[in-house]
C-alpha cells in the first residue's frame, strides 16, 4: 500500500540484520586471540601427554594380556585361577577407582608412583585384562586338531603354542583388541583426574580459569573425534589387511 | 589394621546407600539407552536417508567421546544454557543414557539386519503394515537375539558409571573418596569399594545369563550379536 513505509520498514530490517551481523563478526573477532594464545597452545600439549600416555599402554597392554591369556588356557591349575582372579578384579573395579587406589592408596602403605606413572600403570592393567579376554577367546577358537598336528610333528607344547596357536589367534583377536584400542583413547581422559594434565585436564584448567566451559569442552571434544576417527580409520583398513579368509573375521566379537 | 576395619563399619551405611545410587545410575540409564536406542535403530535401519545419516551422526558423536568430556560438556556448558539448575544426578543420567543409547543401537541393528529378509516380505505379503512387521514380527525376534550382546551394556555402565564422581554425583565412589578424606584409611576403604563393585557386577551377570537362558530362541543356540 504505502510504498513510503514499506521501503522505511524494509531498511530497518536490513539495517537489523547487518548490525546483528557486524555485531556477531566483532564476537568472533574478539574470540580469536582467546583461541589461539591460550587454548589452542593448551589443548596441544594436553594432546601429546594423551598421545604418550596411549602410546605407552598400548604394547604393554597387549603383551601382558597375551601372557595372562595363555596362562588361562594352557596354565597348570593354580596360575589359571590367579589369571582368572586377575581378570575379574581388572574388569570389575572401574578404572577411575584403580586410578585411584594407585594414586591416593598406595603412598599410604609406602610405594609413591606419581600421577603420570599411576595412570599408566592403571591404565595398562585394565587395558590387558579388556585384551586377555579377546585373546582367551580366539585362543580358545583355535581347533584342537592344530595342536595335536604341531605336537605329533615333534612340537613341544610351548612351541606349538609360539606357532601355531598364537599367529592365527592374534588374527581372530585383532577386532577385539583393536575396539580396545580405541576405548584406551578415550579413557585415557581419566588421568585428569589423578592430576596428569592431558587434553581433558588441560581444557578443564582452562574452562575454570576464564571461565569459558562451552569453548574449552567443545574444543577439546573435536580433538577426541578427531583422533578417535583415525584411528577407526586405519584401524578398519588394518583389520581388512589381516583378516583370515573366508572367516568372515573383521566382525568384532 | 582394627582402626581401618572400624572405619568400615562405621561408614557402611553411608556407603551402602552410595551404592543405592549407583544402581539406580545404572537401572535408569540402561532404561534410557534401550528406548533411545531402539528409536535410533529402527531410524537407522528403515527410515529415510537423511534419518540414517542423523543417527550416523548420534552414534559417531556419542562413541567418539569420553564418558568424562561429555559428563563436563553437559554439566558445565550445555544445561546450564538452558537456564535450569539441573541436579549432577539428573545430568549424569542423561548422558550415561544417552551414550548408552549410540552402544544399544548398534547391537539392536546386528540384530535386525541377522534376521532374513524373507520374514519382512513374508508379513507383508500376510498383509501387514511396514510398522505392523516391524513390531509384531521383526522386533520380537530381534530383542531376543541381541540379548547376549546387550548384556555387556550391564557391566560397562556399571564402571562407567563411577565416573559420575567428576560432577560431584554421591554415588559409591564419591562416598568412599568423601569417607576417606575424614578417616584416612584410603586403601582398605577403596578397596571395600572395589569389591562392592565388583560383586555388584558378576552378581548382575548372573541374573542376567538366567533371563538370558529363559528368552533364548529355541534351537538358536548360541547365536551372538554384538556391536561391530
Amino acid at each position: 500500500m504505502d510504498a513510503a513505509t514499506n521501503l522505511t520498514t524494509n531498511a530497518t530490517a536490513l539495517s537489523g540484520i547487518t548490525d546483528f551481523l557486524s555485531e556477531t563478526w566483532a564476537h568472533i573477532l574478539a574470540e580469536i586471540p582467546f583461541w589461539q594464545d591460550i587454548l589452542l597452545p593448551a589443548l596441544w600439549d594436553g594432546l601429546i601427554v594423551t598421545l604418550q600416555l596411549v602410546a605407552l599402554t598400548a604394547p604393554f597392554g597387549f603383551l601382558l594380556g597375551l601372557l595372562v591369556a595363555v596362562a588361562r588356557v594352557y596354565g597348570v591349575r593354580p596360575v589359571r585361577w590367579a589369571a582368572q582372579l586377575y581378570v575379574i578384579f581388572f574388569r570389575g573395579c572401574p578404572l577411575l577407582l584403580l586410578l585411584f587406589i594407585l594414586y591416593f592408596g598406595l603412598p599410604s602403605v609406602g610405594i609413591v608412583l606419581g600421577s603420570f606413572l599411576s595412570a599408566l600403570i592403571g591404565f595398562i592393567l585394565c587395558n590387558s585384562a579388556y585384551n586377555s579376554e579377546y585373546l582367551r577367546g580366539a585362543l580358545q577358537s583355535v581347533k584342537g586338531g592344530q595342536m595335536t598336528a604341531a605336537q605329533a610333528l615333534g612340537m613341544t607344547k610351548l612351541q606349538a603354542v609360539r606357532y601355531i596357536v598364537i599367529p592365527q589367534a592374534l588374527r581372530k583377536a585383532l577386532p577385539g583388541v583393536s575396539n580396545e584400542f580405541i576405548y584406551l583413547i578415550k579413557y585415557s581422559s581419566l588421568a585428569y583426574v589423578v592430576t596428569v594434565i592431558e587434553l581433558t585436564g588441560a581444557a578443564k584448567i582452562i574452562a575454570s580459569k576464564y571461565f569459558a566451559y562451552f569453548e574449552a569442552f567443545a574444543a577439546v571434544g573435536v580433538f577426541y573425534l578427531v583422533i578417535v576417527t583415525i584411528a577407526t580409520l586405519s584401524i578398519n583398513r588394518l583389520e581388512k589387511k589381516y583378516a583370515i579368509p573366508g572367516t568372515g573375521a573383521g566382525k568384532g566379537t | 589394621m582394627s582402626e581401618a576395619v572400624s572405619a568400615v563399619i562405621t561408614s557402611a551405611p553411608y556407603l551402602l546407600e552410595g551404592m543405592g545410587v549407583t544402581l539406580a545410575l545404572v537401572a535408569i540409564s540402561l532404561l534410557i539407552g534401550f528406548l533411545c536406542g531402539i528409536a535410533l535403530t529402527l531410524g537407522q535401519v528403515y527410515g529415510p536417508r537423511f534419518v540414517k545419516r542423523l543417527v550416523d551422526i548420534y552414534v559417531w558423536f556419542f562413541r567418539g567421546l569420553p564418558n568424562i568430556v561429555l559428563l563436563f560438556l553437559f554439566y558445565f556448558a550445555l544445561f546450564p544454557m538452558t537456564g535450569f539448575d539441573v541436579p549432577a544426578f539428573a545430568v549424569a543420567v542423561v548422558v550415561l543414557g544417552l551414550r548408552s543409547a549410540a552402544y544399544q543401537s548398534q547391537i539392536f541393528r546386528g540384530a535386525i539386519e541377522s534376521i532374513a529378509d524373507g520374514q519382512m516380505l513374508a508379513a507383508r505379503s500376510l498383509g501387514m503394515t511396514r510398522w505392523q512387521s516391524i513390531r509384531t514380527v521383526i522386533l520380537p525376534q530381534a530383542l531376543r537375539l541381541s540379548l547376549p550382546g546387550w548384556a555387556n551394556e550391564y557391566p560397562v555402565l556399571l564402571t562407567d558409571s563411577a565416573v559420575a564422581y567428576v560432577i560431584g554425583v554421591a554415588e559409591l565412589l564419591t562416598r568412599t573418596a568423601q569417607v576417606i578424606s575424614k578417616t584416612g584409611e584410603p586403601m582398605v576403604l577403596y578397596l571395600t569399594c572395589a569389591v562392592i563393585f565388583i560383586l555388584l557386577n558378576y552378581g548382575g551377570m548372573m541374573l542376567i545369563q538366567r533371563v538370558e537362558k529363559k528368552v533364548r530362541i529355541p534351537g538358536f543356540g548360541n547365536n551372538e550379536v554384538t556391536d561391530t
